[in-house]
C-alpha cells in the first residue's frame, strides 16, 4: 500500500487522472441520489432555462434539466467506454498473448486481420455497422458492443509486442529449462510482468471507445433517447444552441467529456513509468 | 564413447536474401556421458558460440544438420524424451538479473525445478535441499530466501543460479559468460563453484566465453570459433601458450594479461584488407598475414599438429592450410576425439 | 617538481536521498601529474565513476560536490557555470561510458564533431573545419572518409575511436576515459587501447582511464589508484601494485585474478560490496578483510598516507 503512494507521489499525472475519475463516477453515482432519472428525458422542464435555482444546471430544447442529465449521462458515457475498452481488452489479450508466444500460422493471421484492420478507416466501420443496426433501438449498452468492434485491434498489436520482446528474455529460457511449459509461461511468468502494461492498455482502449461513441453520437447514430454525452452534443447542434445563445447546454458536456478524456489521459501517461519496461528504474 | 548430446554437421542461418548470416557453419561437435571436463566455446561477437548454446539447448533449430540428445533428434522427440532432455541440460547465463522474474522471490529460481522435476518429496525436503545449495556456494540461506531479485546484489543473484545447477544435478551444464557481469572480487569465486560442480559432481560442462583469461582458469580444453568455424582446438594451456592458427595468435596477443611485465607484445599484423569479393575459402584469409591463394579457394580442414608444447595425449588442431600435410580430422569426425588422442 | 596538472583534496560527493545519505565518494586525495596515465580501479559501487563526474562538475541535485579540484591552480568547485562549461572539453574532456553508442544516428561524423567544436566558439571556414576534422581522424587511425559516414556504418571500434576523436578536438589537457572498451572485443580493445596511449603520448595529455579490468590497467596507465566504498585504498606505479600490493583489498584482488601459470587456483574474495548509504565509522572492507585487526579496524576510519615513496595506502596495518 505504501508502495502505491509513493508511486503516486512520483507520478502525479496518475493521481490527479484517477482523481478526477474518481469525482466524476461519484458525481454521476451520487447524484443519483439525489435527482430523478425522468428529468433527464424530455418535457419535463421548461425550455431553454439558463441556470438558475429551480434548475442549477439549466434546460435544453427538449424540456430535459442539464443536472439530470449531466448526472446519469456521464455514467451512460464512462458505461460505454467501459463496455467497448472492457472488451476489447480481453481479445486484444488473448490474441495478442497466442500470436505473440506460439507465433506461426496464427500469428500471420492475426497479424494480417490487425494490419488490415487498423489500415480501414475505423470511423466507417462503426457507422456501417451501426446504421445496419439500425432498425435496433440502440441503447447505451449496445452502443459499448458496436465500439467494441474496432477497440480490439490496437490492443492486440501492442501487447503482442510486447510479448515478442518478453519471449526472448532469459528468464522466459530459465523458466522452459525447469520444465515450465508454455501455458503456464505465458500465465505465470508474462502476465504478471505486463500487468502495470495492461492496466495502461485498458485506459487507452477505454478512451478509444468512449472517442469512437462520441463520433458516432454526434452524427446522431446511437441511442437518440439517451442522455448520453454525445448525444447532447447532437441535440447541441441540432437545436443550434450556439446561435441561440444557450451557452450552459455546450459548455456542460463539453466540460465533463474534457474531465473524462484527460483523467484517462493522465491515468495512462502516469502509468507509463511501471508499463513502460525501458522506463523502469534498474536497481 | 557415448555421446550424451550431438551437433552433427549443423548448420545454423538467419534470414534470408542479401541479409542472410551463416552463424554455424557446418559444425559436428559432441559432449560425452564419461568425459566430465570443462570445454570452453571461445569467439568474439559474431562467432557462433551463443548460437551453440542455443541450439544445443533447443531454443533455436537448425537450419541444417541435427542436434541429438542421447542418439534422439530433440526436434523429434516424444514428451517424456523432451522432458528427460530439458531435465538433464542446464544452463547458467550470463546477466545474473535478467534471470529472474521481478515478480517472484528468488526462490523461485530454484524451487521451480524442484517442484516440476520431482527432485523433493516434501515442500520441507525441498527446502533442506535448497539451503544446503546455498550454502554449498557461499550464501546464507537467511540472508538470501525470501528476497526479490533487486535486494540482492549481482553477485549474490549469479552464485544462486549456480546454486540452482548444484540442485538439479544436470548431465550437461553449459555456462554462458557466468562472469562477465559479475565484479572482480567475486569472479575467482564463482568460477571456483563451477569447477567443483565439474570436480565434485562429474558433470561435463561447455564455458562459453570471449576472455580468455577466465577460460585459462578455468578450463581443460577450448574450441576457437570465427564466424562459425572452428579455428583452433586442443588443451587449453596449449592453445593459450602455443598457439597455431593466425587468428588464435592474434586474439591472444591480445589479451590484457594482469600483470605489468607481461605487456602486449609485438603487434601481430591485424590486416584489414577489403573483402575480394565473397569466396568459398577460410573465413580469416580476409584478415590474415600469411594468406595465399589456396586460402582463398576452400576451406581448410583441421590438421592435427604432431609437434605439441606439453606433450600431452591431447590433440591440437588448427583449420589452417600452414600446416597441410599432418592428419587431418575427417570432415564428419567429431571434434571430441581430438581431445582423445 | 613541476605542480601537478590536478590536485584532488577531500573530493567528497554525498547524495541526500530520503533513505540516509550516500556518501558515493568520500574524501578522495589525488594527485595527477603531466603526462601520466592514471588508473582508476573499482567494482559497483566504488565510486569511480562518479568521481568523473564530480570532476567534471555533473553533478546533479540532491547530490553535492564539496572539496578542492585544482587544475592547474585553479579550482574547478569555484567556477561559475559558464567557465565550467567552457572547461569542459576545453581542458578536460571525458569519454563516458557506452559514448560509441550515443552518437547522433541521424548526423554525419563531420557534423557531430564539429558540433563540439562550434559550441566553444571555434569559428572557422567549411574547408578549415574539414582539414581539422581529417587531422582528428588520423591521429585516431580512422580513414577520411569516415566524417562523411553515419554512426551505423561504423564498426564498434571505428565508434570509439571517433569519440576519442570527439574528446581532443579541443586540445585537452586532461582526458578521463570511462569503461571505453567494455563492449568491445578483445582484438579491437588492444588496437584502440594502443592508439588512445599513443596520442597520449603524442599530445602531452594526463589521462584517467576508469574501469574494471586490472588486466587493461596493467597493459595501459602508469599509476594505479584503488578505490573501495567511495574511498581510496591504495595508489601507487602500476608494476609496485602488482608486485607488492599493501593494502588487502588491492592483495586479494589481485590473487584472484587469472594469470598464466596459475591454473586451477581459485583466490576469491568473501562477502559482497558494502553499500554506501549512512555508511558506518571505521573501516569499510573490515567485514571481508583477512587481515583485520579486532577493535581497531571496525571502530577507526583509516586515512590515506603515504607509508613508502610514491605508495599511499589507507589501512591500519601501516604505522607512519
Amino acid at each position: 500500500m505504501k508502495g502505491f503512494w509513493d508511486y503516486v507521489k512520483r507520478n502525479p499525472s496518475f493521481g490527479i487522472g484517477l482523481m478526477i475519475l474518481i469525482g466524476l463516477l461519484l458525481f454521476s453515482g451520487a447524484g443519483r441520489l439525489f435527482v430523478d432519472k425522468k428529468l433527464a428525458y424530455e418535457q419535463t422542464a421548461s425550455l431553454n432555462v439558463p441556470p438558475g435555482k429551480a434548475h442549477p444546471f439549466g434546460t435544453d430544447s427538449l424540456g430535459r434539466d442539464l443536472l439530470a442529465i449531466m448526472i446519469y449521462g456521464t455514467g451512460m458515457t464512462l458505461q460505454i467506454g467501459a463496455i467497448a475498452g472492457g472488451i476489447g481488452l480481453g481479445v486484444g489479450i488473448v490474441l495478442g498473448f497466442v500470436a505473440g508466444y506460439y507465433g506461426g500460422l496464427f500469428d500471420t493471421i492475426v497479424t494480417s486481420v490487425i494490419d488490415v484492420y487498423m489500415t480501414v478507416p475505423s470511423f466507417l466501420v462503426l457507422i456501417l455497422i451501426a446504421t445496419t443496426f439500425s432498425h435496433v433501438t440502440l441503447g447505451v449498452t449496445e452502443m459499448g458492443l458496436i465500439v467494441a468492434f474496432v477497440s480490439w485491434a490496437g490492443s492486440a498489436r501492442s501487447i503482442r509486442a510486447q510479448v515478442l520482446t518478453m519471449r526472448e528474455r532469459p528468464f522466459v529460457m530459465m523458466a522452459k529449462l525447469s520444465g515450465m511449459g508454455s501455458f503456464e509461461i505465458v500465465m505465470k511468468e508474462l502476465v504478471p510482468n505486463l500487468l502495470p502494461f495492461l492496466v495502461m492498455s485498458l485506459s487507452q482502449a477505454v478512451y478509444g471507445g468512449i472517442m469512437s461513441s462520441l463520433g458516432l453520437e454526434a452524427l446522431g447514430i446511437g441511442s437518440r433517447r439517451q442522455p448520453t454525452m454525445g448525444m447532447t452534443l447532437f441535440y447541441v447542434n441540432y437545436y443550434s444552441a450556439f446561435l441561440l445563445g444557450l451557452w450552459w447546454w455546450i459548455l456542460e458536456p463539453v466540460a465533463v467529456i474534457a474531465l473524462t478524456l484527460t483523467s484517462l489521459v493522465l491515468i495512462s501517461m502516469g502509468l507509463d513509468e511501471i508499463a513502460n519496461p525501458r522506463r523502469r528504474r534498474k536497481v | 564413447m557415448a555421446l550424451l548430446m550431438e551437433l552433427r554437421n549443423v548448420t545454423k542461418t538467419f534470414g534470408g536474401g542479401v541479409t542472410k548470416t551463416m552463424a554455424l557453419d557446418d559444425m559436428t561437435f559432441g559432449v560425452e556421458a564419461d568425459f566430465p571436463h570443462i570445454v570452453t566455446i571461445a569467439g568474439e561477437s559474431g562467432s557462433g558460440k551463443t548460437t551453440m548454446m542455443m541450439l544445443l539447448l533447443g531454443f533455436y533449430e537448425p537450419t541444417l544438420g541435427s542436434v541429438l540428445y542421447n542418439d534422439v533428434n530433440i526436434w523429434k522427440m516424444t514428451h517424456s524424451e523432451t522432458r528427460d532432455f530439458r531435465r538433464n541440460v542446464q544452463a547458467v547465463f550470463q546477466d545474473p538479473f535478467a534471470v529472474y522474474n521481478p515478480f517472484y522471490k528468488v526462490d523461485n529460481l530454484l524451487s521451480i525445478p524442484i517442484k516440476n522435476f520431482k527432485l523433493a518429496n516434501s515442500k520441507k525436503e525441498a527446502r533442506q535441499l535448497m539451503e544446503n545449495a546455498l550454502s554449498r556456494v557461499g550464501l546464507r540461506p537467511e540472508e538470501t530466501l525470501g528476497r526479490f531479485p533487486h535486494q540482492l546484489s549481482g553477485g549474490q543473484r549469479q552464485r544462486i543460479a549456480v546454486a540452482r545447477a548444484l540442485v538439479l544435478n544436470p548431465k550437461l551444464l553449459i555456462a554462458d559468460e557466468p562472469v562477465s557481469m559479475v565484479d572482480a572480487s567475486l569472479r575467482a569465486t564463482i568460477l571456483k563453484q563451477i569447477r567443483e560442480l565439474n570436480q565434485d559432481l562429474r558433470i561435463p560442462i561447455l564455458y562459453i566465453t570471449h576472455d580468455l583469461t577466465t577460460a585459462y582458469h578455468v578450463s581443460d580444453y577450448i574450441l576457437v570459433l570465427y564466424h562459425g568455424s572452428v579455428m583452433e582446438a586442443g588443451d587449453v594451456e596449449q592453445v593459450i601458450r602455443d598457439p597455431k592458427h593466425p587468428y588464435t595468435k592474434l586474439l591472444v596477443n591480445s589479451i590484457p594479461w594482469p600483470d605489468p611485465s607481461h605487456l602486449w607484445g609485438e603487434a601481430v599484423e591485424a590486416v584489414t584488407k577489403k573483402v575480394r569479393a565473397e569466396h568459398a575459402g577460410c573465413k580469416f584469409a580476409d584478415r590474415c598475414p600469411h594468406v595465399f591463394d589456396k586460402c582463398l579457394e576452400s576451406k581448410p580442414p583441421l590438421y592435427i599438429s604432431s609437434e605439441t608444447m606439453l606433450k600431452s595425449t591431447v590433440g591440437h588442431a588448427a583449420a589452417c592450410y600452414l600446416y597441410e600435410g599432418a592428419n587431418m580430422l575427417e570432415k564428419d569426425q567429431n571434434l571430441i576425439t581430438l581431445f582423445h588422442q | 617538481m613541476s605542480t601537478p596538472l590536478i590536485e584532488i583534496k577531500d573530493l567528497r560527493t554525498y547524495f541526500y536521498v530520503k533513505a540516509g545519505t550516500v556518501k558515493a565518494v568520500d574524501g578522495v586525495n589525488l594527485i595527477l601529474e603531466r603526462g601520466v596515465k592514471l588508473g582508476l580501479v573499482g567494482e559497483s559501487g566504488s565510486g569511480k565513476t562518479t568521481m568523473a563526474l564530480a570532476i567534471l562538475r555533473m553533478i546533479k541535485p540532491p547530490g553535492t560536490v564539496e572539496g578542492q579540484i585544482l587544475l592547474d591552480g585553479v579550482d574547478l568547485i569555484k567556477l561559475s557555470g559558464e567557465e565550467m562549461r567552457k572547461t569542459r572539453l576545453g581542458q578536460i574532456a571525458m569519454i563516458p561510458q557506452g559514448a560509441m553508442n550515443s552518437l547522433n544516428p541521424v548526423a554525419r561524423i563531420r557534423a557531430t564533431m564539429a558540433e563540439g567544436m562550434i559550441d566553444h566558439g571555434i569559428r572557422l571556414s567549411k574547408e578549415e573545419m574539414n582539414k581539422r576534422i581529417a587531422n582528428l581522424l588520423e591521429i585516431v587511425e580512422l580513414p577520411a572518409k569516415v566524417a562523411k559516414m553515419y554512426p551505423h556504418e561504423l564498426s564498434g571500434g571505428m565508434k570509439q575511436r571517433v569519440t576519442v576523436a570527439i574528446a581532443i578536438s579541443l586540445r585537452p589537457k586532461v582526458l578521463i576515459a570511462d569503461e571505453p572498451t567494455s563492449a568491445l572485443d578483445v582484438v579491437i580493445q588492444r588496437q584502440v587501447m594502443e592508439t588512445v596511449t599513443r596520442l597520449v603520448k603524442e599530445l602531452d595529455l594526463s589521462m584517467i582511464l576508469i574501469g574494471h579490468d586490472m588486466g587493461l590497467m596493467a597493459q595501459s596507465v602508469d599509476k594505479l589508484a584503488v578505490m573501495y566504498a567511495g574511498k581510496l585504498a591504495e595508489t601507487g606505479d602500476i608494476r609496485d601494485m602488482f608486485s607488492d600490493p599493501l593494502h588487502p583489498y588491492t592483495q586479494a584482488l589481485i590473487s584472484s585474478l587469472p594469470a598464466l601459470g596459475k591454473r586451477g587456483v581459485f583466490h576469491g574474495l568473501p562477502g559482497i560490496p558494502p553499500s554506501v548509504i549512512n555508511p558506518p565509522i571505521g573501516c569499510l572492507f573490515c567485514s571481508r578483510c583477512p587481515k583485520v585487526i579486532p577493535s581497531v579496524c571496525a571502530e577507526q576510519t583509516p586515512v590515506l598516507r603515504e607509508v613508502k615513496p610514491g605508495r599511499w595506502v589507507s589501512c591500519h596495518l601501516y604505522k607512519e
